[in-house]
């Protein structure tokens, strides 16, 4: 049992006194270090956007107004971050007790997922400060992104409010905490609600430009699409992130996690086969209700197959084949592949198939530093991740607050 | 009521404004009838 | 006939799914025909000379820095443009060889739609389409998000990219403050062959037709801006195929706001019905789980039951049986008693 988990003498500032020093610790290893130059590049960079604007950073035009800030960070991240809704939904709404150990930290990579979102957000628009304006001043509500931003800024709190017992054990707040863990139920609906509307909103946003994306991509069920590869994603990425957690946080889990693990990776594996046997049929009725076989033979067609056949159908045979082998290391490599997929659909759709039309010389790459700040991010919510399982109860159950579940 | 509509935008500004407002308390009102059903069952 | 509580939630989906993605025949929104008497421009690249006194007039109205190469340098138009920043309109040219029209030019600038994508994707509604037909933009509310430049089928707003701290859309304004002082927009007034004209969109698609009607040979038979993305402000004439013009054929007539209309009406549909849905699902599995350890709790309760009858059974076979054996033990040594005391009577006897 880790020995941060009692609250014998602990006092606040002792808590967070833990976490900094866990911070520290970070940048010690090999690893660390790469991470710390990732940080400081990130944060040139950042100072950087703000003086020079887009044009110093991106290579963002007036064609190609979104890159991989908008097309990665926001569309992938929310996909990516699809784990929480998922999970909590199959533990409390759907009764599924033995996932109950992955609960947490699928909520952790959620809220850190989302948080991570919102801050490449203040990078790319604008007038980050301005962000509030449509909830506070002027509601554009005809506008699909009115709605994403809502849900969002609402699912955000949830989820936050999710996490919140985590932390509340570890600050030794009982009263609060118990009063927090009440709300479990409500908001583990909300969030389901919250994230149907908003996963499937994202792709929604593309409605509108329809005669800029390829009609292979370009369909009135993006929004169907876009909510069944979120579920996809969300389940992959709790196989992923429990691989690498074993891998490197195996002294923080305790005996309910390590049992649950294997379950947890099967479950997870055969629900993610399904569902992708499920989208695969939609995306195909989807070229269907287009009529749009005949486009499968040009070389964007080639590109879209090799998205549906190589990312969405090998994953959900594989997936299928590892379930009934019962071959963990199976499973545990189709979700890296399916969230790769997930990645791809998702630029796909935004940078590839968005603009296909355009000459070459009028088509996006992003800029190396975009790339940089899209690193910067991901890698600070990796530290944040591991900072966060080492001191507070993740992977573990707080003695003091056993069997309240 | 008002000004006459127009355009499909003002249209639709008008019908969505509306639609999110009766969301937004539809969403404590079926939270409130829901605790009161629960209650009855006297759980 | 009793109905599951099962069945009336699926119903239930169904019901919302199907008003969501369901086709309407016939639609609450047909009779919407924008601002009666809005304004609109019509230019006619077969007047059109390229001079480029309209965007000179277009950068001196709007206080644009001056170009990098002087408006009277007709070696611009060498190379298409697009609008930026510093130019709310520009003229190009297109040469056809083979073709006696040639060249021909294109004017490019915000078409100030009937039906604005720009400001129906603006989620802080910075975009108006004011009654005068000219579409505002409003850079107080501005976020900066660039949807409306996703949205914008003919690729018009511009952003100031290398402002870091208050960029901005940028297109033409089709002179909104002139307009509501009764004056004409500042490129109308410059154009030295009327190439630009101005008036009311009903009256100047009249004339487009007239124009047509009268010189068949000279124009390409289509009023470009009458019907495309529901219908623009400006409205075009041309003696070459529009496509040659740099303007898009394939945008379809729908408006921009009926391309999003099914899927922002399904989310009130969804907030509406997935709380139910929902909540359903955990109570059904609640009960599921509660008459799963009520069912768990009696098995066990008549497996005890069970239990506790055989072997009271097996109790009472046990003390019966030892009841027979005792009482054949006593009858046996009751016999034995007895025949002893036979024996020994016969033995007195003899």
């Amino acid at each position: 049992m880790p020995k941060e988990a009692t609250t014998a003498n602990r006092s606040f500032s002792n808590s967070f006194g833990y976490a900094a020093e866990e911070l520290s610790k970070t940048f010690l290893s090999p690893l660390g270090i790469v991470a710390g130059i990732i940080v400081i590049l990130g944060l040139i960079i950042t100072v950087l956007r703000f003086t020079g604007g887009l044009a110093a950073v991106t290579n963002l035009s007036d064609y190609n107004p979104w890159g991989i800030w908008i097309g990665f960070d926001l569309l992938t991240g929310v996909a990516l971050a699809a784990g929480g809704f998922v999970t909590s939904a199959a533990v409390y709404i759907f009764g599924m007790k033995k996932y109950h150990s992955a609960v947490r930290p699928a909520v952790l990579t959620g809220f850190l997922g989302y948080v991570l979102v919102v801050v490449a957000l203040h990078y790319d628009v604008g007038r980050p400060w301005r962000l509030p304006y449509p909830f506070i001043l002027q509601q554009g509500t005809t506008s699909i992104l009115f709605e994403v931003g809502a849900c969002v800024a609402l699912y955000l709190t949830v989820l936050f409010l999710e996490f919140c017992p985590a932390a509340l054990e570890w600050l030794g707040l009982k009263k609060v905490r118990d009063l927090v863990i009440k709300l479990t139920m409500v908001l583990t609906i909300f969030g389901v609600i919250l994230s149907t509307l908003h996963q499937s909103s994202l792709g929604a946003l593309f409605l509108i430009a329809r005669s800029k994306l390829h009609p292979l991509w370009y369909s009135s069920y993006l929004p169907v699409f876009f909510f069944i590869s979120s579920i996809i994603a969300g389940l992959s990425m709790v196989i992923f992130e429990s691989t690498l957690s074993h891998r490197y946080f195996l002294h923080k889990m305790d005996a309910a996690h390590l049992d649950e693990r294997e379950g947890v990776t099967l479950g997870f594996g055969k629900a993610a086969s399904f569902v992708l046997a499920g989208y695969f049929i939609v995306k195909v009725i989807g070229i269907s209700e287009g009529n749009h076989w005949h486009l499968l033979a040009t070389p964007y067609g080639i590109w879209f197959l090799v998205e549906l056949f190589v990312f969405v159908a090998l994953p959900c045979y594989l997936y299928a084949i590892g379930t009934r082998d019962k071959n963990q290391r199976l499973i545990k490599f189709t979700a890296v592949w399916t969230v790769l997929g997930v990645v791809l659909n998702r630029l796909n759709v935004s940078l590839v198939a968005f603009n296909w039309h355009l000459p070459a010389a009028d088509r996006y790459f992003p800029h190396w530093m975009e790339i940089a700040i899209s690193i910067f991010l991901v890698t600070v919510g990796i530290i944040a991740f591991r900072v966060i399982v080492s001191v507070m109860p993740i992977f573990y159950e707080h003695p003091d607050f056993r069997k309240n579940h | 009521m008002g000004e006459t509509i127009f355009t499909l935008h003002e249209f639709m500004l008008q019908t969505e404004t509306i639609t999110y407002i009766i969301v937004a308390i539809s969403f404590f009102v079926i939270l409130f009838f829901w605790i009161f059903l629960t209650k009855l069952d006297g759980e | 006939m009793s109905v599951s509580r099962r069945k009336v939630l699926v119903w239930m989906g169904t019901a919302g799914l199907s008003t969501a993605f369901g086709r309407s025949a016939y639609s609450a929104t047909n009779h919407l025909k924008g601002y009666p008497d809005s304004f609109g421009v019509l230019y006619d690249n077969m007047l059109c000379i390229g001079c480029r006194s309209c965007e000179a007039a277009c950068n001196i109205v709007n206080a644009l820095p001056p170009p990098a190469r002087p408006f009277n340098d007709l070696s611009v138009l060498d190379s298409n443009r697009r609008t930026d920043p510093k130019a709310f309109m520009v003229i190009n040219r297109y040469d056809h060889v083979e073709n006696t029209k040639s060249p021909l030019h294109q004017r490019i600038g915000c078409n100030h739609c009937l039906e604005p994508a720009c400001a129906s994707s603006c989620f802080v509604r910075a975009y108006t389409k004011t009654k005068t037909g000219a579409v505002s933009y409003d850079a107080s509310v501005c976020v900066g998000c660039r949807y409306c430049m996703i949205a914008c089928p003919f690729d018009i707003p511009t952003f100031e990219y290398d402002k870091a701290l208050a960029p901005r859309i940028r297109k033409c304004t089709m002179c909104y403050p002139r307009l509501i002082e009764g004056k004409l927009p500042g490129c109308v007034v410059a154009c030295p062959t009327q190439a630009l004209t101005f008036g009311k969109r009903t009256d100047l698609i009249k004339m487009a037709r007239e124009r047509i009607r009268k010189r068949p040979d000279r124009y390409v038979d289509h009023i470009y801006g009458q019907h495309e993305m529901g219908g623009t402000s400006w409205l075009y004439l041309s003696g070459d195929p529009f496509k040659e013009m740099g303007m898009r054929e394939d945008l379809g007539i729908t408006p921009a706001p009926e391309m999003t209309k099914r899927a922002l009406g399904a989310v009130p549909i969804v907030a509406g019905i997935w709380p139910v849905l929902l909540t359903g699902i955990y109570a059904m599995t609640k009960r599921k789980e509660k008459i799963a350890k009520e069912e768990q709790e009696k098995a066990i309760a008549m497996a005890l039951d069970q239990a506790k009858a055989e072997a009271e059974s097996k109790i009472a076979e046990a003390l019966a049986k030892a009841k027979k054996e005792k009482e054949a033990a006593i009858e046996k040594e009751v016999k034995k008693a007895l025949e002893k005391t036979t024996g020994t009577q016969a033995k007195e006897d003899a």
